[in-house]
């Protein structure tokens, strides 16, 4: 089973994301904000990372400079799930290595689409 | 909306369109009958559901047709536009190399999703179709959904299923919380209305014909003698794509599928097949289909 790692400041939305992405058959773990979520690709490489751009201590760009930095960082298919919704921020995202982008507010069939894009989920012939 | 408003929706909708919605839909149903409440002079959805128990026809009617239609996305399906990309181009780029044109109709162009999913990828071929003249047609029953393709203006719901960040970025302009898409691709689409049922000869004819996701709402009769004038409409050595849930397979001889590319089919040369008789047992069960 491939791991997800959501990186959200807001419980609420990592509760949604959780549910959507356990339904798409990934194991998910949690983090509040990028410091912590570095401390988790530390331990292990998760395969996708679900990213939120404004959060307290490190915020989800920074986390992805770090993170792409890192030995196996590069591994990771990064897909930010934000309000920041502006084209300027879509194309720093991928300047910085993002793989694809969620504008929120989000749902499975986006975060399906997406996945599916940056080939995390096969797309039935 | 409340969750027995969803669910008497969800039923209605099924006998009525044969579209069956899964429990985490309310979005799509949101998305589509809020708009139409307003339009018709309702507070919101509970109002338009009293007015369907009620037995409005008209209401009844309205929603369905708002829940059925339409519905399409850029690169739906992925599976078509890498046969696109990877089989149909080379090969009529191979074979019209002398007069370096082509031309591809959008039978069911719809809201523009799919030509200009086509045209973006006439684009990023890059330097393999300079020079060429490529015509995009889609074609639509409806004048209205030809407007909306013509604008290319899309919400942000709209530009996140299918379509790579990427090419959002390159090939759209963002209007407030809208994306239109750039003049330059806007304008390798042409927009004409089309009813498939009527004559269509007068269109020509096409190296790559799109027709997805429509047939399938038509009786097997019809489907045959639309299967028949579209080889008519196709250059022996194009292309003809149909939907996932189609086949010409049971129901006519004048395509044959392409080895291992499901979806799509090329002219037999054999002659029409005549109405009234279907060429196989394997006729599909299409008609419970639905577009979602």
């Amino acid at each position: 089973m491939q791991t997800c790692l959501v990186v959200d400041d807001s419980s609420i939305v990592r509760k949604i994301a959780r549910r959507i992405l356990e339904g798409l058959n990934f194991q998910v773990i949690e983090a509040e904000d990028g410091v912590d979520a570095l401390v988790v690709c530390k331990r292990a490489m998760p395969e996708a990372v679900l990213l939120d751009w404004n959060m307290p201590v490190m915020d989800g760009y920074h986390f992805l400079s770090h993170l792409r930095r890192m030995p196996g960082g590069d591994q990771p298919k990064v897909v930010f799930c934000t309000t920041e919704t502006g084209v300027e921020h879509i194309s720093r995202a991928i300047e910085g290595g993002a793989n694809e982008y969620i504008m929120k507010p989000f749902d499975k069939e986006i975060v399906l689409a997406k996945f599916q894009e940056v080939g995390l989920i096969e797309v039935a012939a | 909306m409340t969750p027995p408003d969803y669910e008497y929706l969800r039923k209605l909708l099924r006998e009525k369109s044969g579209l069956d919605l899964s429990a985490d839909k309310q979005y799509l149903i949101e998305s589509r009958l809020l708009p139409l409440s307003r339009k018709i002079g309702l507070s919101g959805i509970s109002e338009l559901v009293q007015k369907m128990k009620d037995g409005s026809a008209s209401a009844i009617t309205q929603a369905v047709e708002a829940m059925t239609t339409n519905e399409t996305f850029f690169f739906r399906d992925k599976v078509p536009f890498d046969h696109f990309r990877d089989s149909i181009m080379p090969e009529i780029l191979r074979a019209r190399t002398s007069r370096k044109s082509m031309r591809i109709w959008c039978a069911a162009g719809s809201t523009g999703q799919e030509p200009y999913s086509l045209a973006m990828s006439v684009k990023e071929m890059g330097a393999a179709t300079a020079g060429w003249r490529i015509e995009i047609l889609a074609t639509d029953l409806s004048q209205e959904v030809l407007e909306k393709s013509k604008a290319g203006i899309y919400s942000q719901f709209e530009v996140q299923r299918g379509l790579p960040i990427q090419m959002l970025v390159k090939y759209f302009k963002q209007t407030g919380e809208f994306w239109q898409v750039n003049p330059e691709i806007r304008a390798m689409v042409q927009h004409r209305q089309l009813n498939l049922l009527h004559d269509f000869s007068q269109l020509g004819v096409f190296d790559v014909v799109f027709c997805r996701n429509v047939l399938i709402y038509f009786d097997q009769e019809t489907k045959i003698n639309i299967f028949n004038r579209l080889a008519k409409a196709t250059e022996p050595d194009g292309f003809l794509v149909l939907g996932a849930a189609e086949t010409v397979v049971g129901l006519t001889d004048v395509f044959k599928p392409y080895p291992e590319r499901r979806g799509l089919y090329r002219p037999s040369g054999l002659p029409a097949t005549p109405t009234g008789t279907s060429t196989g047992s394997m006729a599909p069960r299409a008609a419970a289909m639905a577009r979602l």
